[in-house]
């Protein structure tokens, strides 16, 4: 799994909520069998028309805007427990998703990627979203250690949570079942007391 | 000390618990279909480790699966592609798989209870978010995403949070032509899409406990669909009727040992739960959604909320899910056409939502100018139907028995509603392009999809029965 540490870059916004897996990548998308290449689908009907035409008034088909954050309004991922949604979020170049709310699943899958899904205050997911459509080329600063989300521009910062385990496997890039695979012993000790 | 049912299942589960560490949770069965697992074979394979408990992991392939001509070879070459790897990887790590063509095949969910692998007490994981329905039996259940599949394939367990515990109490009677499927509509309707969110849910209440295992099953199988991790309703009579002398429940001996540790199986008097909700059977009228989520759900007579009585933060969101649908807010959705009617999905494919709907159709014909569908959820729930005769009554009205798998819910095959067209549908989510691109769904139960096939329109089910 990718290391994450800390990370100062621009922002996509998307402020709509309730965005599910389905619209981050299509079910039709998912008949591959490997995990790279869904970034070239991601959101795909919101992005591209019935003739794989480019939508223009999506906002990541606006060169305005662009960076290695996706902001988006609150309960982020619900819907499919799909992980092609964060491999496909990833594999398009984000590194971080903030929003005020995030599904379980969604949460779990980005996390064991390696993709750091940050929740912010419906406060603070505000002035983001100001901040950005005042000045698209607005810089967020964002250290896990930390744990706190800086808009470099104006100072405004807020910190998050995350699980402390989560967050060491993030820093020094291992993965759960490393983890698990150490208990082994243990594993089967409880097979045998059943 | 008082436990919850959550917590005693839980409990019963943790491999080792430390503090500030999820803890590493023993998995009883895992359940694995087509698209989420490749990527995990993968991982095992670059790993250089086996499949740690291959006997407690069961296959079938749905999602892709075409539901006419099934003895032939899948056409589209994606689809067959990822089926044939699930063959090919259940046959390497020597895992049992009901495929295409075998009498067991069929939807994950449906075939897990139906076969008696689904047993209170479990804990049960597969990579598909409606893993949820198992909970019916008072089974700790839950989806993954392909990364947990594959901590499941090498070690049997998961790290898990545990999780919070809300209980929903459903007390009272249901009125006429309102079922299972209305009750959770209605559910996520009070409560929204993300109102479940890091709870596991308990159902409970007087409405629930007279419900068949089936609808117990629908109502779990929604559980997702307010954010929640997974939902449970304690085993009972009804549970135990249901499992004993299925193929693989426990027998003899056995099953008296299973049987006594089951009826342990329930939140202690004065167990405390993080949440408590309660409703009213008698509130609950016919279900139909509106939006592009399932929250966006009301009683089939009401009018569509006004966008300005929603909050102003989420006043843009709304507008944008009524434009999708081609909805005006204020207005009733009562009358209007319908183009297709699907009937299937986990949620509700199985023989009673098969004999409910063939009791209310017998005799009836199709609207002209609707495609009716209807995909059993199994084989056995398609040789069973089959056996009744309702393919006949099925055939005599027009609606099309197909055969089983996944379907229209999510579109991964060739059963694809059209952009713009109109689906009512008793599947589990209306989010935008669930059903194929620019597809407009609206969930309901069984019966009011029924009365759409029957009147090609939107029909208040209890004004036909």
């Amino acid at each position: 799994m990718r290391k994450f540490e800390k990370l100062k870059s621009r922002v996509v916004p998307l402020p709509i909520e309730n965005i599910d897996t389905d619209q981050i990548i299509p079910a039709r998308f998912l008949k591959a069998t490997t995990r790279e290449g869904f970034g070239e689908n991601l959101f795909r009907d919101w992005r591209f028309d019935s003739n794989n035409q480019p939508k223009a008034d999506f906002i990541m088909n606006n060169p305005t805007y662009s960076g290695k954050i996706m902001v988006a309004g609150k309960n982020f991922g619900c819907g499919s427990s799909r992980e092609h949604a964060a491999w496909a979020i990833q594999d398009y170049g984000f590194d971080v998703v903030i929003s005020s709310f995030f599904a379980d699943i969604f949460k779990g899958n980005a996390l064991n990627n390696g993709l750091l899904p940050i929740q912010v205050s419906d406060e603070f997911l505000d002035v983001i979203f100001q901040a950005v459509t005042k000045n698209p080329n607005t810089e967020l600063v964002i250290d896990l250690e930390n744990q706190t989300v800086l808009l470099a521009e104006t100072g405004d910062q807020e910190s998050f949570e995350i699980n402390p385990y989560k967050k060491s496997c993030l820093i020094n890039g291992y993965d759960d079942i490393d983890f698990i695979l150490n208990n082994k012993n243990l594993i089967e000790e409880y097979e045998q007391s059943k | 000390m008082s436990r919850t049912l959550v917590e005693k299942i839980w409990d019963a589960h943790v491999v080792k618990r430390e503090e500030s560490f999820p803890d590493i949770l023993y998995i009883d069965t895992h359940l694995i279909h087509e698209v989420t697992s490749p990527q995990a074979f993968d991982g095992l394979r670059k790993r250089g480790i086996p499949v740690f408990r291959p006997k407690q992991t069961v296959a079938t392939a749905d999602h892709n699966v075409p539901t006419l001509n099934q003895h032939l070879p899948i056409k589209e070459e994606l689809s067959r592609y990822q089926v044939d790897m699930l063959t090919k990887n259940c046959a390497e790590f020597g895992i049992e798989l009901y495929g295409l063509g075998h009498p067991y095949q069929g939807i994950v969910h449906v075939i897990g209870p139906e076969l008696g692998i689904t047993l209170p007490g479990k804990t049960m994981v597969c990579g598909d978010s409606h893993t949820s329905t198992h909970g019916a039996f008072g089974a700790i259940a839950f989806g993954i995403g392909t990364s947990q599949v594959e901590q499941v394939f090498a070690t049997q367990c998961l790290l898990q949070q545990k999780p919070k515990t809300m209980k929903i109490e459903v007390n009272g009677t249901l009125g006429k032509g309102v079922g299972a499927k209305d009750i959770i509509l209605y559910i996520i309707a009070q409560i929204s899409a993300a109102g479940g969110t890091g709870y596991f849910i308990e159902y409970a209440g007087t409405a629930i406990q007279a419900l068949s295992m089936e609808a117990r099953m629908t109502i779990c199988n929604m559980s997702i669909e307010m954010g929640a991790r997974g939902g449970l309703i304690a085993p009972d009579q009804t549970t135990f009727d249901y499992i004993k002398g299925r193929e693989f429940a426990p027998k003899g001996a056995e099953w008296d040992k299973e049987l006594a540790y089951w009826k342990t199986l329930y939140s202690d008097a004065d167990a405390q739960f993080d949440k408590v909700l309660s409703f009213k059977a008698e509130d609950i009228s016919p279900m139909i959604t509106y939006g592009t989520n399932p929250g966006m759900g009301m009683g089939i007579t009401e009018h569509i909320p006004a966008i300005k009585s929603q909050p102003e933060s989420e006043q843009f969101s709304y507008q944008k899910a009524l434009e999708y649908m081609g909805f005006e807010d204020d207005k009733e959705i009562l009358g209007r056409p319908v183009d297709y009617v699907f009937i299937g999905s986990c949620t509700n494919s199985r023989i009673e939502d098969l004999r409910e709907i063939a009791s209310f159709v017998k005799g009836k014909q199709k609207a002209s100018d609707v495609e009716v569908w209807i995909v059993p959820g199994s084989k056995q729930v398609e040789k069973q139907a089959i056996q009744e005769g309702l393919d006949k009554i099925f055939e005599a009205a027009g609606f099309q028995l197909r055969e089983p798998g996944c379907s229209a819910c999510l579109g991964m095959n060739e059963d694809k509603i059209p952009a713009g067209k109109y689906c009512v549908s008793t599947s589990n989510r209306n989010f935008e392009g669930r059903q194929g691109p620019n597809a407009r769904t609206m969930l309901v139960s069984p019966l009011t999809a029924a009365a759409a096939a029957v009147t090609g329109k939107i029909s208040d089910i209890r004004e036909l029965l």
